[in-house]
């Protein structure tokens, strides 16, 4: 790999960090501080949607539980007036309801704490670039969430419905396929790969509330 | 709450300027905003319905405190204030006996126990002062009193007050309509009606205090619940996350029991913080989640589970269980990684498990035929039960094993297996 300072016009990303832990937003900014810029922090809410407005990141990586709100009150704020910020949830829940309400919410990925220091970064590269972060284990959330249930009426097919290449592609990531991999396995090109993988996040935050809700309800059931 | 001088509500009194017999007339217009013309026709008018001006007149006559001077201390309500009341009230009472000869001790009865309730109530309720007094002498002994009897909205004080006067007012007429000389079914009916007024008169004075006694025992049920909760937590916390630190500070040079403590510890949390699943010995999921622990806990790495679905285990299913545990437990030892990822997946006609790991990968013609763990454990296992597994590998490009277990109806199950 290039060396960031070889190259004048590769912008260096900025990263901006929401956690309510001050050693976790520590370690974070450690691990990151190689391969982005961190260019500032919030432990609150309240913090984080002005501190957010003002610094205007590339990214902001964003913890879920949190006082007064969460994560999904800072999303939805902010996205109301900077529509350009991204945001990737990452959290130390990988329970159903946290994932999928912060996707709905509008966030472009999801990881959890444990990922490795590497793998965040190229998250966060990923999702600065326009795409969709998926660990298995919220793909395989969006497919128990669109598991087929035709009995369910579905006001919008086209929208709510995953195609057979979509799942394939979740399929695969659920399984612990790389990007790169899935465009082997199924002979079409990473761009296309990604398309697929953005195209499940759009229907994801579009799907209708209902069947979610039903799912949600159906999962703490069992 | 605070006892330092609340903002002082505009009170209902008398004043002394402007009045003609007590002031009433006049207290209530400045109070309401009204004319004062307006309020004394009123009264007048009222005065039809059964001498109804006089007793409202005497009742705030008697309710109300008189404006205080500028020097003064607020005056103190004393008795001799009822005094005037009790004077008129007689008065409407002999008036009675004059025209309805009959029945005047019932009625005299009646109207003398309903105004001293009616009248007492809302005079405790509308003397802020007396209130707080008693307020500061019950709250050492009772802090919960003083929100208790502590009612500084200013409109719901108005409400009850006028509401709770009118309708006490009220219930008398008809008390005194009901005993008059007509000894007909509607007087029954009217006394029906009327009595139901003048509860309802007295509800709309009682209701707040009601409201929030009951409001006092719900908050008390909820910290009770809560702290029951925090109890349990607390417990919780205690045998298990108190005891795996502790471990890992006796054990912190040895990183992969560090490791594997953690691991466990995280797992049973996560469990307990949000996910109450079946029993492994019924459910699929509970069964691939116990083995995967299993593998975490006894290889000390790290197995990212996905479970898409579930359904109910039997022989079969328990088997592709154990088939998928031997492909963790071959990918711990062999593959020298510290993440496995394990997807299982619940479809209509068949279950389908995938074990894949990033480590060295292996040659499949390679492996001797005395090996019996990939060929015998897993390759052999699912042929058995009517399922197939296969092994993709390469050296450097890891490993990945694909079982699958096609779903038969129990009765062709059954088939299957004695074929």
């Amino acid at each position: 790999m290039t060396e960031p300072v070889a190259q004048p016009e590769d912008r260096r990303l900025t990263v901006f960090l929401v956690d309510d832990h001050a050693m976790f937003r520590a370690g974070v900014r450690a691990e990151l501080g190689v391969h982005v810029e961190v260019v500032g922090e919030a432990s609150t809410v309240s913090e984080a949607i002005s501190r957010i407005a003002a610094v205007q990141p590339d990214v902001v990586l964003l913890d879920v539980h949190m006082p007064d709100g969460g994560g999904r009150a800072v999303l939805e704020s902010v996205r109301r007036s900077h529509p350009q910020v991204k945001f990737l949830a990452l959290s130390v829940s990988d329970a159903a309801e946290d994932v999928i309400g912060l996707i709905r919410a509008g966030a472009r990925g999801y990881v959890t704490k444990t990922i490795s220091p590497d793998e965040l970064a190229a998250a966060v590269k990923r999702v600065a670039d326009g795409d969709a972060v998926f660990s298995p284990r919220l793909a395989g959330f969006v497919l128990d969430a669109f598991a087929s249930r035709p009995d369910v009426p579905v006001a919008d097919p086209e929208l709510d419905q995953l195609t057979n290449r979509e799942r394939e592609v979740l399929r695969l990531l659920a399984r612990g396929y790389a990007y790169k991999e899935i465009a082997k396995e199924l002979f079409i090109s990473i761009k296309t790969v990604e398309t697929h993988v953005s195209n499940v996040l759009r229907k994801l935050q579009m799907s209708n509330r209902y069947e979610l809700s039903r799912w949600a309800a159906d999962r703490r059931l069992v | 709450m605070t006892t330092a001088a609340p903002p002082q509500p505009r009170r209902l009194y008398r004043p002394r300027d402007h009045r003609i017999v007590a002031g009433v007339a006049v207290g209530l217009a400045r109070h309401l905003g009204l004319p004062v013309l307006a309020v004394r026709i009123a009264l007048v008018v009222l005065l039809g319905f059964n001498a109804l001006g006089l007793l409202l007149y005497a009742a705030f006559w008697a309710v109300l405190p008189q404006e205080a001077r500028d020097d003064e201390e607020p005056t103190r309500r004393d008795f001799a204030a009822l005094m005037p009341f009790a004077a008129i009230g007689l008065g409407v009472v002999l008036l009675q006996a004059l025209v309805f000869d009959d029945q005047v001790a019932t009625t005299a009865g009646w109207m003398i126990a309903v105004i001293a309730v009616g009248a007492g109530v809302i005079w405790h309720q509308s003397d802020p002062s007396r209130r707080d007094q008693g307020a500061d002498n019950n709250i050492a002994a009772a802090p919960w009193f003083a929100a208790f009897v502590s009612e500084n909205d200013r409109r719901s004080f108005v409400f009850r007050f006028i509401g709770g006067g009118i309708l006490v007012a009220v219930g008398i007429i008809g008390v005194i309509a009901v005993y008059a000389p007509t000894e007909s079914l509607s007087a029954v009916f009217n006394g029906v009606i009327f009595a139901f007024v003048g509860l309802l008169g007295v509800g709309v004075v009682v209701a707040p205090l009601v409201w929030r006694t009951f409001g006092q025992l719900r908050a008390e049920r909820e910290g009770r619940i809560r702290e029951q909760e925090r109890a349990e937590l607390a417990a919780m916390i205690h045998d298990q996350v108190l005891h795996t630190l502790a471990l890992i500070q006796r054990n912190s040079a040895d990183i992969k029991e560090v490791q594997r403590l953690a691991r466990g510890q995280e797992r049973s949390l996560r469990n307990w913080l949000y996910r109450p699943t079946g029993s492994p010995t019924e459910r699929f999921a509970a069964a691939l989640e116990q083995a995967a622990a299993e593998v975490e806990d006894t290889y000390a790495i790290t197995v990212e589970t996905v479970v898409v679905g579930d359904t109910q285990s039997d022989e079969r299913v328990m088997a592709l269980v154990a088939a998928a545990r031997e492909a963790l437990v071959n990918a711990a030892r062999h593959a020298g990684v510290q993440t496995v990822s394990l997807y299982a997946e619940v479809e209509e006609d068949e279950l389908s498990v995938f074990v894949r790991d990033r480590g060295a990968g292996f040659e499949l013609g390679g492996v001797a035929e005395t090996r019996h763990g990939v060929r015998g454990s897993i390759i052999g296992r699912m042929q058995r039960h009517g399922g197939r597994a296969e092994i993709r590998s390469a050296p450097g490009d890891g490993t990945e094993v694909r079982l699958m277990l096609p779903v038969y109806e129990s009765v062709t199950a059954g088939k299957e297996q004695a074929r």
